[in-house]
């Protein structure tokens, strides 16, 4: 157990050194943007001495590093910061669009998950029959094609042809978690068609991988039918696998939104990027994009850990 | 042997094919095997000869990319080729089990071993989930497992390969099936450990009555356990007779050959003289793995003169390979000092001058997986002639082929090729010359006939004697196999535990009397004569009493 404690601290550790060093690059790549913040609030007809007072206000004329460290010590500490243009707290903006984003993201999630393990171990258990053949065209078809497209496909399928759905996916913030589904439906399609591809073809792959293995040959030998042979006696020894693909599948539920948002009009975190991308608000772009990273950060986090658990050999020592 | 009118087994012109490069090519071309109740049939030929493939047939099952071609296999009345999935799935574990070569890759990593066990006893109804556990105990128990209540509650991993051998072999027996096929179930254990696994599956095989097919590639173990023997060949049967005759009076060429295989030894050397400057010299060197108390080589001295071998033999985890890491300075050692023409070595390779790394070089255990895949034997062997000696062009051409003549290869035939273009015994020469090509002083052959069969084994022993006359080469000849020492050795270091328990010359260390392992150790080794088993097990009783 202190070994499995002393691997979670490693693990965490490294974690926050990634997040440290992508705080960096998404800070560093900020400075680079072009574009004047205080012109762009002041417009073209501002003087010099109004520009440099809004500056001073702003903590622009601060040097880099010390924006950096304030902005970076005030993140880890939960201070957000305030949007350089509305001046509202970062925290405040980000809170219904976040919450938007993972209600999104975990609906996609909650179908697309179980649908890519089913049909990876459908695909193992039928492997090279039609069946199998059939899943993967579909599955890759569908990862094939730009998310937008997949997005109006659907759009046109369901909202124009059958009227099942709406088109876009606008929600008030009182609305009920009935309507938000309802609402959401489509969006939350087009990411499962998006992402079911690759976790179900890496399940599949993961399982015939080890259907060469003795162990397995042992099972058949031991009298086990196809079925219980992949389920019982390989799933568990592809838990590691699996589940790193799953991780950064979910990861890009979350940061790879941002198409899709702006497909259906959907009040999330990706909305909220470019929108601020747009205006130059640069405190709330980088916040926003060091939340992604902590998101992914947090999922391969989990994915490891998860693999470590699956794993008797790390789980129990000699 | 209670010998019923019906066999329990009976396969009859048994053709199975395999699909190579989009053919199927016969592996199995037309064997007759017959199985009384309570009988033990010995399987017994080279790689490739089929044993595998047969003794799966006798379950009904073929791998995948092979298929059952023709002839039938009768198991108690009921034909496995033509039988449903449903029919034979329901004999196996219940009426036939398997036990595999390497218990240690054919337990599931996920489980715990009396999880394993108790599967098919509980699924196929036989014994409630608590019954199949206290059988499972006991079953431990009767094969000699240490803590048999405990063991089972733990994962392979935790196990070590000679118990995993023997919990294979109760889980074989866990619905006491009327035959058993063990599929090589020792070659991948030390000879000390196998003596146990032996005897332990002869006691259970006894008691229980059960058939089994004993498939090996020893014929001294085969002797041991079988009733009758089969020798096969590239998927045929070259003769068929009981234990004895088979032994004492074989009538096929092929037979006799395998039966004569140790024939080699090399020719004694004259003595070290005095004050002879070793090649390189191994002084108290003590090595430790990171992060681990032990030292995993502990006041380690070897000295290895040009000209001579010496063998290091022990068990795994001795430190057999992990005193070739050490010397080849992979594994610095922590205290001691390495030698080279008696001039001191760095510890690490790489501080190692060009020059010092050529003068030590190794030959692999795998060739299989040491060479290239895609590199042609011309730059495999080209490569360290070119790094360290420096040739070019013609000259390096005409080396390549003097060395390819030296190790028996016609050059035109073998240069421009690939390694899978190579048989087994041809892999592991290519092996020999790679490690020529860089004109060393000491080589060191890392288990090099192990994984060959006999007759190949003993023409790369001959073929490494010669090249040491030849070149005046130092052999480190680290191995496991007692057989193989005996013939090439000129002096003997057996290893356990990191330490080194006996050196001297072959003559000494073979000859009574023993230093208590090392007579552990070459009593353990099996010997051809079927009463072998008997003896040494009788003996070891009489001394602990």
């Amino acid at each position: 157990m202190q070994h499995l404690f002393r691997l979670f601290v490693q693990r965490l550790a490294l974690g926050l050194l990634t997040l440290f060093a992508v705080s960096l690059v998404i800070f560093l790549s900020i400075e680079l943007l072009p574009g004047d913040v205080a012109q762009q609030v002041l417009g073209q007809s501002a003087t010099p001495e109004n520009l440099a007072a809004f500056r001073r206000e702003l903590g622009l004329d601060q040097p880099a590093y010390t924006r950096y460290l304030s902005w970076f010590g005030g993140f880890l500490q939960g201070d957000l910061g305030h949007s350089l243009i509305s001046g509202l707290p970062i925290k405040e903006l980000i809170a219904e669009r976040m919450y938007n984003t993972f209600f999104l993201a975990g609906f996609a999630a909650l179908i697309a998950v179980p649908l890519a393990v089913v049909l990876g171990v459908v695909a193992a258990l039928y492997r090279d029959t039609t069946l199998d053949k059939t899943i993967n065209v579909v599955a890759l078809t569908a990862i094939s094609v730009p998310e937008f497209f997949v997005g109006y496909i659907l759009v046109w399928l369901f909202a124009v042809e059958l009227g099942l759905f709406p088109s876009i996916a606008n929600l008030s913030e009182d609305a009920s978690l009935g309507d938000r589904i309802y609402r959401t439906f489509l969006p939350a399609m087009t990411l499962t068609l998006i992402v079911t591809a690759h976790m179900m073809r890496m399940t599949r792959a993961s399982l015939i991988n080890l259907l060469a293995l003795p162990y397995l040959e042992m099972a058949r030998l031991k009298g086990a039918s196809q079925r219980r042979l992949i389920v019982i006696h390989a799933l568990p020894n592809a838990i590691a696998p699996i589940v790193t693909v799953i991780a950064i599948n979910l990861a890009y539920l979350i940061v790879g939104v941002v198409i899709v948002e702006v497909v259906f009009v959907y009040p999330g975190m990706g909305q909220l990027l470019v929108d601020s991308v747009a205006k130059r608000d640069f405190t709330v772009v980088q916040t926003a994009c060091l939340l992604f990273a902590a998101t992914y950060i947090l999922f391969n986090l989990a994915s490891d850990l998860i693999s470590i658990a699956s794993n008797p050999r790390l789980l129990h020592r000699k | 042997m209670t010998q019923d009118t019906t066999p329990l087994l009976m396969m009859q012109n048994l053709q199975i094919e395999g699909l190579s490069e989009d053919r199927w090519t016969p592996i199995v071309k037309g064997v007759d095997v017959t199985l009384g109740k309570g009988e033990v049939l010995g399987l017994i030929g080279e790689s490739g000869a089929g044993k595998s493939t047969i003794g799966l047939g006798a379950m009904g099952y073929v791998r995948d990319g092979c298929r059952f071609s023709g002839g039938t296999v009768h198991f108690d009345g009921i034909e496995l080729t033509t039988a449903d999935r449903e029919t034979r799935r329901n004999l196996r574990s219940t009426r036939i089990a398997y036990v595999a070569q390497s218990a240690a890759a054919s337990f599931n990593p996920a489980f715990k071993l009396i999880d394993q066990h108790t599967e098919f006893p509980v699924r196929r109804g036989l014994m409630s989930r608590k019954e199949a556990r206290q059988d499972a105990i006991s079953l431990y128990r009767q094969l000699q497992l240490p803590n048999p209540e405990e063991i089972g509650f733990r994962y392979p991993h935790q196990v070590s390969g000679g118990q995993l051998q023997r919990a294979m072999t109760a889980m074989a027996m866990a619905c006491r099936p009327d035959l058993i096929i063990f599929d090589e179930p020792t070659t991948a254990l030390d000879v000390t450990t196998q003596i146990e696994v032996l005897s332990a599956i002869r006691e259970i095989v006894d008691q229980f009555g059960t058939s089994a097919i004993y498939i090996t590639h020893d014929l001294a173990v085969v002797a041991q356990m079988a009733d009758r023997i089969t020798v096969l060949r590239h998927g045929s049967e070259v003769e068929s007779a009981d234990t004895a005759s088979m032994l004492n009076a074989p009538q096929e060429d092929y037979t006799k050959s395998l039966w004569a295989v140790r024939s080699f030894t090399s020719a004694k050397k004259a003595a070290v003289s005095e004050g002879q400057t070793p090649v390189v010299s191994l002084k108290t060197i003590t090595a430790t793995y990171p992060g681990m108390g032990k030292p995993v080589l502990d006041d380690v001295s070897i000295d290895f003169h040009a000209g001579r071998t010496v063998a290091v033999v022990g068990e795994s985890g001795s430190g057999k390979s992990t005193t070739a890491r050490s010397l080849m300075g992979l594994l610095p050692p922590v205290s001691g000092g390495i030698e080279l023409g008696g001039a001191p070595l760095a510890p690490d390779f790489r501080k190692r001058s060009k020059a010092e790394l050529q003068s030590v070089q190794m030959i692999y255990q795998m060739a299989d997986t040491a060479l290239n895949p895609k590199q042609r034997i011309r730059d495999i062997i080209g490569r360290p002639m070119t790094y360290y000696r420096g040739l070019k062009g013609r000259q390096l051409t005409e080396e390549i082929r003097a060395l390819l003549h030296s190790i028996e290869l016609e050059p035109d035939q073998y240069i421009n090729r690939l390694p899978s273009e190579l048989s087994g015994g041809q892999k592991q020469r290519i092996g020999i010359a790679r490690t020529l090509a860089a004109a060393p002083k000491l080589v060191i052959c890392d288990e090099v006939t192990s994984a060959l069969d006999q007759l190949v084994a003993e023409g790369i022993l001959r073929l490494l004697d010669k090249l040491q006359r030849d070149h005046d080469l130092a052999y480190m000849f680290i191995t496991h196999d007692i057989s193989t020492v005996r013939a090439i050795a000129d002096e003997v270091v057996v290893m356990q535990q990191g330490q080194i328990v006996e050196q001297g010359p072959k003559d000494q260390i073979f000859a009574p009397p023993f230093a208590p392992y090392t007579g552990l150790l070459l009593s353990s080794v099996p010997e051809m004569d079927p009463t072998w088993l008997d003896r040494v097990l009788c003996d070891r009783e009489a001394k602990r009493a």
